[in-house]
């Protein structure tokens, strides 16, 4: 990305995004000088908050990029996972009394059969098919798992305590006035764990190499003895591991139940964003658009009102299809995303 | 094969709707982001058939059929539900979903099939002049709000003055209902209102609550449904809003709403129209014919949850509107438009409801020509997080008619303008 940045160009679209961003930051940095001490501190509650929302629309995002990083295959599925692998993990505790420390990993197990069948029934029949093919297959299969998830749990609303703290962060919000959700900085923690450890196994281990050369080149790693199969199967059970963590985050929220299939909706900007191969992208796009949303969401209104005169009603519950504007304009600026790669095809 | 076919029209001719038959209907939903909400009042509303057809072989000595139709709550599997399913001598509609309810309307008026909308849907049907089949007794979402604001004016004392109240509602024609009423009664109390939409499904709501921290509104009152109201619950609790000034409508107030925030939601309110837990004799019979002989839509673990008890008391009144119409038209086997006379000459008080194993279970409604709205009233309900129970902790406080029922009025005369509706003459 600094090698871009290097070769920058300001007639270029990238060159117009930029010179836009840096006048919107002069304008921002000037109105925050101008507003009163406590629009600032809620400035920066609604900043810190968006941040922290982006980083759970992240943890979302991860389990996308890492199957399509590794396989090409955009998992419409990622979502239902989430909800599949909260649905076992309140199934174990809540219905079999399982302690968290023990219905974790036994729900990491259940993803590993899923990925396992994902790569038996579904994938093995389908290779060397179409993307459009596979993406068709990932729509069954959040079917599938959704039924089953209701077959075997039911669709009534689990609530789910694993031991995370909730509520607001006393130390910030008695000390400082600032409102931050303890459960939203343990998923910042999470998260940062996460993309440290995936890092790690991409870069140093045997088979996160194998991985990392079946994301570069298919045909490539399987001349030189990789198993695509097993590949797939170790990928599905990361994102299944991915999926389980957001299912913790998302369901201690607001219990495990059938609407946390939706949050997939959540992480489609962040991939639009950040790029669909970028594990750091996915973070980045999340960051983006959590503050981006935010922000919108309450002073769009106020400056369109100011701005032209428009009622600022208008500019309600604009959060959700905001992030998709948001992850638009960007793709007319850098259509790969963040970090996702170029792709360049002579004809 | 020719044969086999022959055969099999045949059979499925014969297995054709009986004429005599009382046929009632649930649109469920039993899938989806808004099934929680969605099974127990389904199951509810299933029970209290199957409880009539095996202890009383039906109603007035018809059996009854019960048909069920999953709409998902999307709206246009809702329809096709309806359209699917009329043909079968539906006696009553009840949708169960403010957006199916309005496309419903023209539709059923036209096939002259009525629809009850119970405490939820088009607010203005309740001027029977113009909605001759739409009902929405025993209280329309405007009744809602103008008894949650007399709730808070108990609260403040008797006066709003200067005070700030926030809606916070999904954003829908379901949520949207409350927004003139509430306006009416900012402008007759004094009090500031802001509006908070939330969009479907509702799973992030940061920058609400946010708006709710910055504003310090003195009440927030809420229209939300699914997966809005529980975070909405846990967001309150985490901002350490007062939770006993935050009132919810009756279709925020079920057990699944509160549980997932824990001790957070202790102290939330919302206005209901029913009693609360399953210490009433209908449930030993429900227990007794239903429940024990495995006939129960669920598995029985929602019996006494708000919303079971929602579905139970709908179809209370579904039975009794037939039950009605048998009378009124000295046959058993009732037409939709027996039924909807039925239902317009409703009245069940309260030595009725004892009489059905449900005492001071509910509102008496009577239900007229001119009214399909019936009495407006609510009560309110606390709940206790120690407990794990919702408690009434008012009596029933009627709604402001001096305000609704102008509003009512000239909503339901710009409708009849606009659909080219000649008002019936009730009087």
């Amino acid at each position: 990305m600094m090698a871009s940045l290097s070769r920058l160009r300001l007639a270029s679209p990238e060159g117009v995004g930029l010179l836009l961003l840096a006048a919107y930051a002069a304008y921002g940095l000037f109105w925050l000088g101008s507003i009163d001490e406590r629009d600032r501190l809620f400035f920066y509650e609604v900043t810190l908050s968006g941040l922290l929302a982006g980083v759970m629309y992240s943890l979302v995002a991860l389990g996308f990029v890492l199957i399509f990083k590794s396989s090409g295959i955009f998992n419409f599925s990622q979502g239902v996972m989430a909800l599949f692998a909260g649905l076992f993990l309140t199934g174990f505790m809540n219905d079999f009394g399982v302690p968290a420390f023990l219905a974790i990993p036994l729900t990491v197990a259940v993803m590993v059969a899923v990925a396992f069948a994902v790569e038996r029934f579904v994938l093995r029949h389908l290779v060397n098919q179409e993307p459009i093919i596979l993406f068709m297959a990932t729509i069954g299969l959040a079917f599938v798992l959704e039924g089953v998830g209701d077959i075997l749990w039911g669709s009534d609303v689990k609530p789910l305590d694993v031991g995370l703290p909730r509520g607001a962060s006393d130390f910030l919000l008695d000390g400082y006035g600032l409102y931050v959700e303890k459960l939203e900085i343990a998923a910042a923690a999470v998260a940062a764990v996460l993309v440290v450890a995936l890092s790690l196994f991409s870069q140093y281990t045997r088979i996160g190499r194998a991985l990392r050369a079946v994301a570069d080149d298919h045909q490539a790693a399987l001349s030189v003895g990789i198993s695509l199969r097993t590949i797939w199967v170790i990928v599905w059970s990361i994102a299944g591991a991915v999926a389980l963590v957001a299912g913790i985050m998302w369901g201690s929220k607001s219990g495990v139940q059938f609407s946390l299939a939706l949050i997939a909706l959540k992480a489609l900007p962040v991939l639009i964003l950040g790029g669909f191969t970028s594990i750091p992208g996915a973070i980045l796009g999340g960051l983006i658009i959590g503050v981006g949303e935010k922000w919108a969401e309450i002073y769009l209104g106020e400056v369109m009102n100011a701005l032209f005169g428009l009622n600022a009603s208008w500019f309600t519950a604009i959060e959700n299809w905001f992030a998709y504007v948001l992850a638009l304009a960007f793709l007319l600026v850098r259509p790969q995303g963040l970090f996702g790669e170029k792709i360049i095809e002579r004809v | 094969m020719k044969k086999t076919i022959a055969a099999f029209i045949a059979a499925t001719a014969l297995a054709g709707p009986a004429s005599a038959e009382l046929v009632f209907a649930g649109l469920d939903y039993r899938t989806g982001p808004y099934a929680p909400n969605g099974i127990p009042f389904a199951d509810g509303y299933a029970d209290y058939f199957t409880l009539l057809q095996e202890r009383d072989g039906g109603i007035g000595g018809e059996p009854i059929r019960y048909l069920t139709c999953e709409t998902a709550y999307n709206t246009e599997q809702g329809v096709e539900c309806y359209e699917s399913t009329k043909g079968e001598g539906v006696l009553v509609y009840q949708p169960l979903s403010t957006g199916i309810t309005y496309q419903l309307i023209p539709k059923a008026t036209q096939d002259k099939i009525p629809l009850h909308t119970m405490g939820y849907g088009r607010t203005s049907a309740a001027n029977g002049a113009v909605f001759p089949y739409i009902f929405n007794y025993p209280g329309t979402y405007w009744d809602a709000a103008s008894v949650i604001v007399k709730h808070m004016l108990d609260v403040e004392g008797g006066s709003l003055q200067g005070k700030k109240v926030a809606l916070v509602y999904h954003n829908s024609a379901y949520g949207k209902e409350p927004i003139r009423t509430l306006e009416s009664l900012a402008e007759k109390h004094g009090f500031e209102l802001s509006l908070l939409p939330v969009d479907h499904p509702g799973q992030e709501q940061k920058a609400t609550w946010l708006q709710v921290r910055r504003d310090r509104p003195d009440f927030v009152t809420m229209w939300g449904w699914g997966v809005m109201n529980q975070v909405a619950v846990q967001e309150a609790a985490s901002i350490r809003f007062p939770m006993d000034r935050f009132i919810g409508v009756w279709w925020s107030a079920s057990e699944n709403d509160v549980i997932p925030a824990g001790d957070g939601a202790d102290g939330y309110k919302a206005v209901t129209f029913h009693g609360v837990g399953d210490d009433f004799p209908i449930y030993d019979e429900i227990r007794r014919h239903v429940v024990d002989t495995g006939k129960a839509a669920g598995d029985g673990s929602n019996l006494g949850t708000v919303l079971y008890n929602r579905g139970l008391v709908a179809a209370m009144w579904a039975a009794e509107a037939a039950r009605t119409a048998q009378e009124m038209h000295g046959v058993s086997a009732i037409t939709p438009e027996m039924m909807r006379d039925g239902m317009e000459a409703l009245d069940v008080d309260e030595a009725r409801l004892a009489e059905l194993g449900l005492p001071n279970f509910t509102v008496p409604v009577k239900v007229s020509c001119a009214n399909h709205g019936g009495p407006g009233k609510g009560m309110i309900q606390q709940w206790s997080a120690a407990d794990r129970k919702w408690s009434i902790i008012t009596d029933f406080i009627d709604s402001d008619r001096e305000v609704i029922d102008p509003l009512i009025e000239a909503d339901s005369s710009a409708y009849a303008s606009e659909a080219g509706i000649t008002p019936r003459d009730c009087n």
